[in-house]
C-alpha cells in the first residue's frame, strides 16, 4: 500500500518535472504562443529554406505539420487539439470550412503583396472577394506517361487509357473525386455531375478499365513512376513537373476531354492563436521572389504574376503547366457536392476498387 | 482493511478498462446509429447487408484465413526445430527481431524488393524463370502479411512446445508409437493451446489490415479495415465506419469464444 503510494507519487513528480522542463526549453528557444506560427500544409509542398528565411526575417518560430488529404486536414481542425495558424485547403474544402464556420476572415490591408496575384485567381466562386483565403498554388489533374515503356503510343485523352494494349500499365491516385472525375470526363460529362444515371455509367466504364490498372495508390505513385514501375500514372500536375525535372522519359498531358482545375489557398482556421503572424507569413509567401523560389522547388503553378519574371522562361511557357485561355476553358473546378453526394461518389469508387480483374 | 486495500489496488485497472476499453466500444456502438447527416437511424446496418459490404466481409475473411493458414504451416515446423537447437533463445531472438522494426518501413522495403527492377525479379531472371509482376498481386499481399505476422505465431507455439514434458515422448516411444503417431496423439494435442493462441493473434488483426492493402496490394484487395479507414478519413461517414467496426468486433468475439473454450486440457 505504502509502496504503491510512493510509486504513484514518484510518477507524478517525474511527470511534472518533465512538463516543467519542456515548457522551459520551449521558452528558452523562443517557442511561446505569441511568438510561434503553426502551419498545416500538404506534404512536400514548400521549400524549407523559405521557412528558415521567414524565421530569420521576423523572429517568429515556425512549427510545421503536414497532411495528405483535405478531409484528414478538416477533421483535425474540427477536433481542435492543435491550434493551427495557417492551413492550405483546396477550393471545395474552403467552401465547406466556410459553411461550417471554421475560418477567420483575412485582413487584406496586412497583405500588400496581394497585388502581385494574377486577376484570374482573385475573387473565384468558392471564396468571393477572397474574404477568407489567399492563393498559394494551382494546377491540374492529368496523365503522366513513360515514353520508354509506351514507345510511340501517344496519349492525348482519357479514352486512350482504355486501350487494351495498356494491360497492367496504369497507376491511379487513391481519390474518389479524381478517379470518378476522370471517368465522367471521358464520357463528356461534368466532373461535378450529380445525375445518378451518369455516375453509374461512369462506374461501369471504370470497371472495364480494371485489366489495365496496376494499382491504386497514394503518394507512393511518385516513387513508382520514378522507378519506371508503370507506363502511366494519373497524377496532379506538380507531381508530374517534379518528376519530369528529374527524368527525361516522362511526359505529361492534360487530356483533351477536359480535367480538373484546382486551387490551394492559404486560410486562417478559427482556432488560430497567432493570426498576426499568419498574415505576415501570407504576405511573405506572396513576395514575388519568395514565390518564385517556392515554385521552382514545389513544381506546381504559381498564381503570382510578378513571380513569373524571376522564373525560367522554359517553365512558364510550358502550356501543360501554365495552360492558355482555350485550355483553361475545358478545365473544371470541383464543387462542394454535399455530404450525401460525396458519400455516393465514394461508394461507387469503393465498388470499383473491389471489382476483380 | 484487507478487502479495502485490495479494492484500492483495483482502481488503476478499473479506470484503465473503463476509459480505454469500455468507453471506446460504447462510442463506436453509439456512432453506428447515425447516418451521414447526423440523424438517428438503422440505415447503416441495412447498408452492411448489401452485396458490396457482404462481398468485402467475405474477402476479408478469406484473406485472413489464408494468412493464418500459411503462417501456421511455416511456424509450426520452425518452432519445433527451434526447440531442438542448441541456442534456442538466440534463434528465437533473431526471429523476433524484425518485429521491432516499424511495419510501414518493412512495407516500403518490400515495394523495392518486389518491384519490376527489384531484387526478387533480378533473382527470377538470373535463374531463368524470367521477370514477372510480383508487386500488387494476391501473392505479394499474402507473402508480406505472413512475413509480418510470423513472429506472433511462432512465439506461442514455441512456448507450448518448449513446455512439453520430454518423458511423455519417451513413454509414447516405449509403448510402440511411431513418430507420426507420437506427433498426432501426443505432441500436437498438447500444443494445441499454443496453436490456438497464435491463430487468434494472427487472424484477428489480419481481418482489419489496411495499410498493406494499399502499399503492397495496390488497393486490389479491399478489406473491412480499408473501408473503415476510408469512411473515417475521406467520406467522414463515421456512422458507416463504426457499423463496420461493430461487425468486426462481433466477429472477433465469436472467434475468441469458438477457439478459446478448450481449457480442460488433456492431462
Amino acid at each position: 500500500m505504502k509502496k504503491l503510494i510512493q510509486a504513484l507519487a514518484a510518477v507524478l513528480i517525474v511527470s511534472f518535472a518533465l512538463l516543467y522542463i519542456v515548457s522551459g526549453l520551449n521558452t528558452s528557444q523562443g517557442y511561446t504562443s505569441s511568438n510561434t506560427l503553426t502551419i498545416f500544409n500538404w506534404g512536400d509542398y514548400i521549400d524549407a529554406e523559405l521557412v528558415d528565411k521567414f524565421e530569420q526575417e521576423t523572429g517568429i518560430k515556425v512549427i510545421y505539420e503536414t497532411f495528405d488529404s483535405n478531409e484528414a486536414m478538416m477533421t483535425k481542425i474540427e477536433q481542435g487539439g492543435t491550434a493551427y495558424d495557417i492551413a492550405v485547403p483546396s477550393e471545395y474544402a474552403i467552401e465547406k470550412m466556410k459553411e461550417e464556420d471554421l475560418l477567420l476572415p483575412v485582413n487584406h490591408s496586412k497583405i500588400p503583396n496581394l497585388k502581385y496575384i494574377d486577376q484570374r485567381f482573385i475573387d473565384l466562386p468558392f471564396d468571393p472577394g477572397n474574404a477568407y483565403s489567399i492563393p498559394y498554388f494551382w494546377g491540374t489533374v492529368g496523365i503522366l506517361y513513360n515514353t520508354d515503356i509506351l514507345g510511340d503510343n501517344k496519349i492525348t485523352n482519357w479514352n486512350d487509357l482504355w486501350d487494351p494494349d495498356l494491360k497492367n500499365q496504369i497507376l491511379l491516385i487513391d481519390g474518389a473525386r479524381e478517379v470518378m472525375g476522370m471517368a465522367l470526363n471521358s464520357l463528356n460529362y461534368s466532373l461535378n455531375d450529380k445525375n445518378k444515371g451518369h455516375l453509374i455509367e461512369a462506374k461501369e466504364k471504370l470497371d472495364h478499365l480494371t485489366p489495365n490498372i496496376k494499382a491504386i495508390v497514394g503518394d507512393e505513385i511518385r516513387m513508382l513512376m520514378e522507378n519506371d514501375e508503370a507506363g502511366i500514372g494519373v497524377v496532379w500536375s506538380g507531381t508530374a513537373q517534379e518528376l519530369m525535372w528529374e527524368k527525361d522519359n516522362l511526359e505529361y498531358v492534360v487530356p483533351e476531354e477536359g480535367s480538373n482545375l484546382w486551387f490551394d489557398n492559404m486560410v486562417i482556421p478559427k482556432t488560430a492563436k497567432n493570426p498576426e503572424a499568419a498574415h505576415q507569413f501570407m504576405n511573405f509567401m506572396l513576395d514575388p521572389e519568395n514565390a518564385a523560389q517556392n515554385t521552382e522547388y514545389v513544381g506546381y503553378s504559381t498564381p503570382n504574376k510578378e513571380a513569373l519574371n524571376y522564373m525560367d522562361e522554359e517553365t512558364i511557357s510550358d502550356e501543360r503547366f501554365y495552360p492558355d485561355e482555350e485550355m483553361t476553358a475545358r478545365l473544371e473546378v470541383y464543387e462542394n457536392l454535399g455530404k450525401k453526394m460525396l458519400s455516393y461518389y465514394n461508394e461507387l469508387f469503393l465498388e470499383f476498387k473491389m471489382h476483380k480483374k | 482493511m484487507r478487502t479495502n486495500s485490495r479494492n484500492f489496488y483495483l482502481i488503476p485497472y478499473v479506470l484503465w478498462i473503463a476509459l480505454f476499453v469500455v468507453t471506446p466500444l460504447l462510442l463506436v456502438l453509439y456512432y453506428s446509429f447515425f447516418n451521414i447527416e447526423g440523424h438517428l437511424t438503422l440505415e447503416n446496418y441495412r447498408k452492411f447487408f448489401t452485396p458490396v459490404y457482404l462481398k468485402m466481409t467475405l474477402s476479408s475473411f478469406w484473406y485472413a484465413f489464408l494468412i493464418t493458414l500459411f503462417s501456421l504451416l511455416i511456424s509450426y515446423p520452425t518452432a519445433y526445430l527451434l526447440t531442438k537447437t542448441k541456442h534456442k533463445q538466440l534463434w528465437l531472438l533473431l526471429i523476433i527481431l524484425p518485429s521491432w522494426i516499424n511495419l510501414l518501413l518493412k512495407a516500403y522495403a518490400f515495394l523495392g524488393i518486389f518491384g519490376t527492377y527489384g531484387a526478387a525479379n533480378s533473382f527470377l531472371e538470373a535463374v531463368g524463370i524470367g521477370g514477372r509482376q510480383i508487386l500488387f498481386t494476391d501473392f505479394s499481399f499474402i507473402f508480406v502479411s505472413v512475413y509480418i505476422f510470423l513472429p506472433f505465431m511462432i512465439l506461442p507455439i514455441f512456448n507450448s512446445l518448449d513446455e512439453l514434458n520430454p518423458t511423455l515422448l519417451d513413454a509414447s516411444n516405449d509403448l510402440g508409437g511411431s513418430s507420426w503417431v507420437t506427433f498426432k496423439r501426443v505432441i500436437f494435442p498438447l500444443t494445441l493451446d499454443g496453436v490456438k493462441a497464435g491463430c487468434q493473434i494472427v487472424f484477428i488483426p489480419a481481418l482489419s489490415l489496411f495499410m498493406l492493402t494499399r502499399l503492397i496490394a495496390g488497393n486490389r484487395v479491399i478489406t473491412l479495415g480499408t473501408a473503415i479507414e476510408q469512411h473515417f478519413l475521406v467520406t467522414q461517414d463515421w456512422g458507416m465506419g463504426s457499423t463496420i467496426a461493430v461487425f468486426l468486433i462481433i466477429a472477433m468475439v465469436l472467434i475468441m469464444v469458438l477457439t478459446g473454450r478448450r481449457k480442460r486440457g488433456i492431462l
